[in-house]
């Protein structure tokens, strides 16, 4: 036949929306945020960005080239991990151990365990972790605001939650104190995170779930819940480190469960443990167990129930 | 909320493309020969009743039903039989084919007369013998489904107006052209099948065939209800819960729950033939794309060629890439545009190749959305999983056999994974016991 006519299986229309695009809103989404952090700590913050994000994309790129797989940079997904990398460390980190906690997030945590898709936790929030281990001091050297230049240990404001001369909220929401460069400013990341909600990128189960189980948990503690939801890396971590598709649970039982999890975690560690931060490991330990609350959050198929209702009535 | 952990079934915004809903249907003249499938229905095949050279009339028998469940095919034209052929479908079954030359008189068999109808039984006779099928698309013989086991128990008489299918407007013409014909159909079932309710459900973008369905009600008992905009809202299953709130149990029929649904098309035409007496001979399709010349509403003979049609509506502009009978939702791709028209049809889309290009497929990123957009609550992307892993038993877990193929997961999947063809092997796979 001269004219051959195309035949595939039902559906032939797709929705316009693609990884691609997905990945490039929460790009657009971190952006405040990146801007915020300049105004904040300095230039050094944007220099920091983009040395992570350019190691992300050449990690993805060389580690692919070398293995012979088609190359996803295209996807953006590594720019989306090189932008949270960086929003994990403090503007004064120095660059090379930027350089290798990229290549910790990408070929260690990602690539090796299958790209895209296929990673066990959270890149970035595993780079932090064994960031702030391998380097423990300069991890948690933060840079004092509007004097970002200078490598002045500060103390986050949760280490002197409670404390005389705590930060006000004014200074919470702002983000004009001492921490990594992309946590702090509270402000920028409910913007983001209000815009990736209202795109569909993300649901807002779970940082829902995460940031009310921590408030309930600090009013049972006794803690101040205002300070703790806007201090440390919760915020950050609640919009846009636990919402990461891969390592996130689907249902929407499933996210209620991870989020409450988060939650429980970050304050055990938080008002437990010696540590001041819990919500890298919260987020590492919950997506450890993702596969597990996948498979005991299935949702109820229409009819399924009802059939075996129906069965067991007629057993009788 | 609790209904919102339990399945989130958000289903699918599809684009509408409803550009045919203010077109008038128009009559297309008669083709130059027509081919009857003797499979235009599920269940067994109709028999061949007429050999080469027989004369047949518009409204003769020229396939027999082949049991029980199965329908007559009649002949839509006046002429001459050029043959018994043999087709291939689009599922890539051969089919057995009458082929009739029309001589143009349109003469009317003589045996075509209004039916006689006085109790159930002389109803459902007469369905049967009209040849009717679901003409949602199912292609159902409809006297079986209107002859259920536990007739005493069927309470509701739903109405299927959705039209969620992308493109096609049908239906909607239907709605708007025949609506004393679907007032007469839902009355005659609810009388002789003794349903005290009826539910006409039709989704919110067609506010002309709302209002003028509402305005012709004139019996107490039959009500419209207008539906969200969500693809597959046209789903049974989906349009008995939203139409009654009750869950349809699997493995199950809509029966077994009291209620029976019919598509406004079939119900349109069990009131027409009551009147006239003429069998499903003809077929209203909205014939679109964006290489169809004039996009038309036509109402064709069942069993003219495609390709005629596709001329009668202007030809195509540019090369076909993809035609499908039905939408681009469920439609089947044709492979020649020789394939004749089917009872069950309701349109025939003919796209350009660019239209068909097939986006490229990337990782799965677990977002979730094939499993939150699930009418019925499945997890595609975990079928998939356990089909590529060969897990029969994961499979049942997973009820992979509940989908009824409405395509929702593959169209929000942002990384264009082909799910819903998928699901379709993984359900052939649990029959054949673990084989692919």
């Amino acid at each position: 036949m001269a004219n051959k006519l195309i035949v595939t299986a039902a559906p032939h229309i797709t929705s316009p929306d693609s990884t691609q695009k997905i990945m490039q809103r929460v790009c657009l989404a971190l952006v405040p945020t990146l801007i915020a952090s300049v105004i904040i700590f300095g230039i050094n913050a944007l220099a920091i960005t983009a040395v992570t994000v350019a190691a992300c994309v050449f990690f993805e790129w060389a580690y692919c080239k070398m293995m012979g797989r088609e190359v996803p940079v295209g996807d953006f997904s590594a720019v989306v991990t090189g932008l949270l990398l960086a929003f994990n460390l403090p503007a004064t980190l120095p660059w090379w151990m930027a350089v290798v906690g990229a290549f910790i997030a990408i070929v260690i945590v990602k690539q090796l365990f299958g790209g895209l898709g296929y990673n066990f936790a959270n890149p970035a929030i595993v780079a932090r972790i064994a960031l702030a281990v391998g380097f423990a001091s300069r991890m948690a050297t933060y840079p004092k605001p509007a004097n970002g230049i200078d490598a002045l240990a500060s103390a986050t404001p949760l280490a002197v939650a409670g404390q005389v001369g705590s930060e006000s909220y004014v200074t919470l929401l702002l983000g004009t104190h001492g921490g990594v460069l992309g946590e702090t400013c509270a402000i920028t990341i409910l913007l983001g995170g209000i815009y990736l909600i209202v795109t569909k990128a993300i649901s807002p189960m779970i940082p829902v779930t995460y940031l009310a189980t921590v408030a309930v948990l600090s009013l049972v503690a006794g803690k101040d819940p205002i300070v703790q939801l806007l201090s440390g890396g919760l915020m950050l971590g609640a919009f846009f480190m636990a919402t990461d598709y891969v390592t996130s649970p689907t249902t929407d039982k499933g996210k209620l469960v991870f989020g409450i999890g988060l939650g429980v975690i970050t304050c055990a560690i938080r008002f437990l443990g010696t540590m001041n931060e819990g919500v890298s490991f919260a987020i590492l330990l919950m997506n450890l167990v993702v596969p597990y609350i996948d498979v005991l959050t299935r949702q109820d198929k229409l009819g399924i129930a009802k059939a075996k209702k129906n069965k067991e009535a007629e057993a009788k | 909320m609790s209904k919102f952990l339990k399945r989130s079934a958000q289903g699918a915004e599809v684009p509408h493309e409803k550009k045919t809903s203010n077109l008038e249907t128009v009559v297309m003249p008669l083709p130059s020969k027509i081919v009857l499938s003797m499979s235009q229905h599920i269940g067994a095949p109709a028999a061949p009743a007429v050999a080469k050279g027989d004369q047949v009339y518009v409204g003769t028998v020229v396939g027999k039903s082949g049991g029980f469940v199965s329908s007559d095919i009649h002949s839509g034209v006046s002429g001459v039989v050029d043959g018994i052929t043999t087709i291939t479908a689009p599922n890539g079954a051969v089919q057995t084919a009458v082929v009739i030359i029309p001589d143009g008189e349109q003469k009317v068999d003589p045996a075509v007369a209004a039916p006689e109808v006085t109790d159930l039984k002389s109803f459902q006779d007469a369905v049967r013998a009209s040849g009717l099928v679901g003409l949602g698309g199912a292609g159902f013989p409809a006297a079986v489904k209107l002859s259920p086991k536990n007739l005493d128990e069927i309470d509701t008489l739903i109405i299927n107006g959705a039209e969620c299918e992308p493109y096609i407007t049908s239906d909607n013409r239907c709605l708007i052209e025949d609506t004393h014909f679907i007032l007469s159909g839902v009355k005659a079932v609810m009388k002789y099948l003794n349903i005290p309710k009826c539910v006409i459900g039709i989704e919110a973008n067609k506010p002309e065939a709302i209002a003028k369905m509402k305005d012709a009600i004139d019996v107490p008992g039959i009500e419209v209800k207008t539906l969200a905009c969500r693809y597959p809202q046209g789903a049974e299953k989906v349009l008995i819960e939203n139409c009654s709130g009750r869950e349809v149990p699997f493995p199950g029929l809509p029966s077994d729950v009291g209620v029976i649904v019919m598509n406004v098309t079939s119900v349109a035409f069990v009131g027409k033939y009551l009147e006239t007496g003429m069998p499903l001979v003809t077929k209203r399709l909205t014939v679109e794309g964006d290489i169809v010349k004039e996009p038309k509403n036509v109402e064709v003979i069942i069993g003219t060629p495609i390709q005629e049609l596709l001329d009668f509506c202007g030809g195509l502009t540019d090369e076909p890439g993809k035609v499908l009978y039905g939408g681009p939702m469920m439609g089947n791709c044709v492979a020649d545009l020789s394939q004749p028209i089917l009872k069950n049809n309701n349109a025939v889309m003919a796209f350009s190749k660019k239209w068909a290009h097939i986006p490229k497929e990337t990782n799965c990123i677990h977002c979730g959305r094939c499993t939150n957009a699930c009418p019925l609550g499945l997890s595609a992307k975990e079928i998939v999983q356990a089909y590529n892993d060969g897990n029969v038993e994961l499979l049942q877990e997973l009820n992979a056999d509940l989908c009824m193929s409405c395509g929702t997961c593959s169209f929000v999947c942002p990384a264009k994974r082909p799910l819903a063809p998928s699901i379709a092997l993984a359900k052939i796979m649990m029959k054949n016991g673990g084989k692919k």
